[in-house]
């Protein structure tokens, strides 16, 4: 909106005074601390009530907190307050809003604490409460883990209830009637007349009321947008060429900016001569930052250009420079010093194995780049007392902080101006980029500077998805699954990415064995052990975390077992799984792939299952062996959300999910040789194209009692599925990642 | 060197402009044209994807000193209110995740369509694989393709 940004230099005003013909609804019915920050920026003339709905005497916009990485955040969560307030979606604006603690995320407790996302008990439920109030304390806006949608279902419909019913004891009062006879349709409220009130109309005399305090919600039946197909309100501009990323800041007089850091990542600028670079054209300076240098040069090119042509001095990796370091480390971490959780221990192991391992296994997953097709920008001015940032970020709280710090300014000085992001699957969880751009615009103060880094420069400095390795001991009889011992050991995710804001990580970190632990099987004697291995080459989330790896080795252990048992895959797993909707996904996608119908020669078929975020995905993959390679022909998946918000939203992201987790099992790894990524472009580091591109069938099904996300949970069942096909098909065991270490494909 | 080019039919003439500047950011940083995307640099993404004579180009690989046609951007191709078929079929698809990559990719597609009217699974496979998707949009890419096909050659 064009408001918040300007409003914001203006007027205070606190209460509902009318100022403006404006007004602004949100939700602030539980007990919170955190103040509505449309509060601060609304003109003379509106009136603040919640955060998420801001009414002025032209527009109507939805305030959208959660960032827009193209799963369609933005749109969603428009849909879930319009649905309630009674809008189109042709009707509105949307904006991100200011970085405020209002918008902390509620659904992140969720998945902190060791419960299973299976478990409703009294105590899982209560840890969670509990769980959640340092979060909301903290205020942490956080974009991640699947959560965008449960974090909204409730409180955005509920803003949208609460101004709507606002709305119409507003028109109530304006036209004498009683507010029992009044509807609302498509942003009006309609008179017992039929006369149409445009919300914008009621704004001003809706500033002066307290909201309304109870609302009901609608049932479901009567939705009009949620729940059907729903065209994103992103689309048009993104097939036009008109959607402004942060890569496409303008801004008058703006600079760009160019990075080059060390090939060890975290390695220190021990010094450095630009000479050189400074006499090349276009080039206005050249920075020292954390780790490397910027140059600031009137055309992005010519700063990429000059970048390469500083002389520069590193210092060494501050991890083992070379691979044999780092799986040396992992491999030596099943050790009980090094253990970090076993939060799953049934039956008796120990006792089960002292007669004899039937297999034992180890399975490696390397580390990835998140690489999004947007290479990593920030745009930052640095002016007297007060800092702008237009990026993309999923943490804009942190980012607020964090230059304030640099530039020395109060952070309420800050100004981040939340963009639409080109992809992220966690890399924008990650904030150096602004760091970097705020040391650059501060030696050019008054001037914006758009840093951009190069392809090279993201890849190679992008903290990887976690290296990970899995050992598996286990013992079938009577052709069943009886003994299933699974150990992984990976560095802590979480510490080497919270370390990198300045917060502690007590406790042990599930994410070392999710996709692993909270699966939902009953095996007679079950054990998965989390180790912690020392911190490696720094890391952070990469789309389902601990998932991305873990599904794999779970799976594909389990898938190793119920073949050495002598079941059929699907069959021994139905049996073992003991959650209705688990065993739901599991049925459909045995009937969708016409589970144990013949196939060509060649061919094989495998499935794989993994429950991750609180969502149950299970696969089937068929795959054809031919001269030219694997090539992978279908695949079928069903996954259970709770509820699907929008259906045509949703087989996107899980097709995009399986091409994700799919195209890096295949052909990508990060690897160190002498301290640095050997992989800097596309080319070393492809995922899938399109030729490869399987048919994927997607059925959503809609059994389990709470509502999800869908971003995460298609990827961790992808490549067990993969592995499990390449098996049948060819009786080879693919336990490392990516495959194409051992298989070509075609 | 100057440089003159015609980009959506408007002409630029650069007095002083080094050949060796990459079409890609001399649309980008010195026309403002900020439809084709900068995703690798070395041909391997397609996100910067313009036409030179209609024919689909990597503005990244093609030297500015070297532009030996007519250029035009995806903003030239289409807008949101008169959307050139490509684009109608990728809105209604609903193709775009993050999106980043679709300007390539509809500038890709509207190349192919231009030459090959009614393409083969494995035409569109050919022309549209040097054009990466990180969201894995691929499944709607194809299907748009074929939509705009339809169109295209009712029209
Ligand atoms: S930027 Fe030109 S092909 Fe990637
Ligand atoms: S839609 Fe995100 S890269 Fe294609």
């Amino acid at each position: 909106m064009a408001g918040l940004k300007t409003i914001a230099r203006r007027t205070f005003l606190i209460g509902s005074a009318a100022i403006a013909g404006g007004v602004a609804f949100g939700l602030y019915k539980y007990q919170t601390p955190h103040a509505n920050p449309l509060l601060d920026n609304l003109p003379e003339g509106a009136a603040a009530l919640t955060p998420y709905v801001l009414i002025t005497g032209q527009d109507i916009t939805l305030i959208t907190p959660r960032a827009d990485k193209g799963q369609g955040a933005t749109s969603v969560q428009a849909a879930l307050i319009a649905e309630e307030l009674d809008v189109g979606l042709d009707q509105i604006k949307t904006d991100p809003g200011p970085p405020s603690p209002a918008y902390y995320n509620t659904a992140l407790s969720g998945d902190a604490v060791p419960f299973r996302s299976t478990d409703d008990s009294f105590l899982a439920e209560t840890t969670r409460a509990v769980m959640d109030a340092p979060i909301k304390f903290l205020g942490l806006q956080i974009t991640g883990g699947s959560t965008t949608v449960p974090d909204g279902y409730q409180k955005l419909r509920m803003a949208g209830a609460v101004a709507r019913e606002t709305l119409k004891t507003a028109a109530a009062r304006m036209h004498g009637v009683d507010r029992g006879l009044l509807r609302t349709e498509r942003g009006t409220v309609i008179l017992p007349d039929g006369t149409r009130l445009p919300y914008q109309t009621l704004a001003a005399t809706a500033a002066t009321l307290d909201p309304a305090r109870e609302v009901t919600l609608r049932d479901p039946a009567q939705w009009r947008l949620l729940g059907k197909p729903m065209q994103r309100v992103d689309i048009p501009a993104k097939s036009t060429g008109t959607q402004a990323y942060g890569i496409d800041q303008k801004h008058p007089g703006m600079l760009h900016a160019a990075i080059r850091l060390n090939p060890a990542q975290g390695g220190d600028l021990r010094g450095f001569d630009a000479t050189e670079a400074e006499a090349m054209r276009g080039v206005v300076k050249v920075v020292a930052v954390t780790g490397g240098i910027g140059v600031i040069a009137d055309n992005t090119w010519r700063a990429f250009q000059a970048a390469e042509a500083v002389s520069v001095d590193w210092g060494p990796a501050p991890y083992p420079a070379d691979m044999d370091g780092h799986w040396n480390a992992l491999s030596n971490s099943f050790t009980p010093e090094h253990q970090d959780s076993q939060f799953r221990d049934e039956g008796d192991v120990d006792a089960a194995l002292a007669q004899g391992t039937d297999l034992a296994f180890e399975y490696r997953a390397p580390y990835l780049a998140h690489a999004p097709l947007e290479p990593i920008n920030a745009t930052v001015l640095v002016g007297a007392g007060r800092v702008d940032v237009w990026t993309g970020t999923q943490i804009p709280r942190f980012v607020q902080k964090n230059v304030a710090q640099l530039a020395g300014v109060e952070p309420d000085n800050v100004h981040i101006h939340a963009l639409m992001i080109g992809g992220s699957f966690g890399h924008r969880l990650e904030d150096d980029v602004v760091r970097h751009a705020t040391t650059l615009a501060k030696a050019v103060p008054g001037t914006p500077v758009k840093l951009t880094y190069s392809r090279e420069e993201d890849m190679t400095h992008d903290y990887p998805r976690q290296i990970a390795m899995a050992r598996g001991r286990g013992r079938v009889s009577g052709g069943k699954v009886e003994t299933y011992d699974l150990g992984i050991a990976m560095p802590s995710v979480m510490a080497s990415q919270m370390s990198r804001q300045g917060l502690p990580t007590p406790g042990p970190d599930l994410q070392i064995v999710a996709g692993a632990w909270d699966q939902p099987f009953d095996i007679p004697n079950y054990r998965v052990t989390g180790y912690r291995a020392p911190e490696l080459a720094p890391i952070s989330s990469w789309r389902s975390v601990g998932a991305s790896s873990n599904g794999f080795f779970h799976d594909c252990f389990l898938d190793e077992l119920i073949h050495a048992a002598g079941a059929d895959p699907l069959a021994e797993r139905l049996r073992l799984c003991t959650h209705g909707p688990s065993r739901r996904v599991l049925e459909t996608v045995g009937e969708m792939s016409n589970w144990g119908g013949a196939l060509a020669p060649g061919q094989g078929r495998g499935v794989a299952f993994c429950l991750s975020f609180g969502v149950p995905c299970a696969q089937v993959i068929e795959i054809s062996d031919t001269d030219a390679g694997i090539r992978i022909d279908r695949v079928f998946v069903a996954a259970d959300v709770g509820r699907i918000l929008d259906p045509v939203n949703f087989e996107g992201l899980v097709k995009g999910g399986v091409i994700f987790g799919l195209g890096h099992a295949m052909n990508c790894e990060i690897t160190y040789a002498g301290g640095a990524a050997e992989q800097r472009n596309f080319d070393s580091f492809p995922g899938m194209r399109l030729y490869q591109c399987p048919e994927i069938e997607v059925r959503g099904l809609e059994t389990a009692r709470k509502i999800r996300g869908i971003g995460e949970p298609p990827v961790p069942p992808a490549a067990a599925a993969l592995g499990n096909a390449i098996f049948a098909a060819t009786g080879q065991r693919l336990r490392e990642m990516p495959f194409n270490k051992a298989v070509d494909f075609a | 060197m100057r440089v003159k080019l015609t980009v959506n039919g408007a002409e630029h003439d650069m007095q002083d402009l080094e050949p060796d500047m990459p079409l890609l950011w001399v649309l980008r940083d010195e026309l403002g044209l900020t439809g084709p995307k900068y995703g690798c640099g070395i041909a391997q993404c397609g996100a910067c994807t313009v036409h030179i004579d209609g024919v689909a180009v990597r503005s990244c690989q093609v030297p500015a000193g070297d532009v030996w046609g007519a250029v035009t951007t995806i903003e030239g191709l289409g807008t949101p209110e008169a959307p050139h078929p490509v684009q109608a079929a990728w809105i209604s698809h609903q193709v775009a995740q993050c999106g980043y990559c679709q300007s390539g990719q509809i500038m890709q597609a509207a190349s192919l369509l231009a030459e090959t009217p009614t393409p083969s699974d494995s035409d569109i496979d050919d022309a549209m694989s040097g054009n990466l998707c990180r969201c894995g949009t691929y499944p709607r890419i194809r299907e748009a393709v074929k939509t705009a096909a339809a169109k295209l050659s009712k029209e």
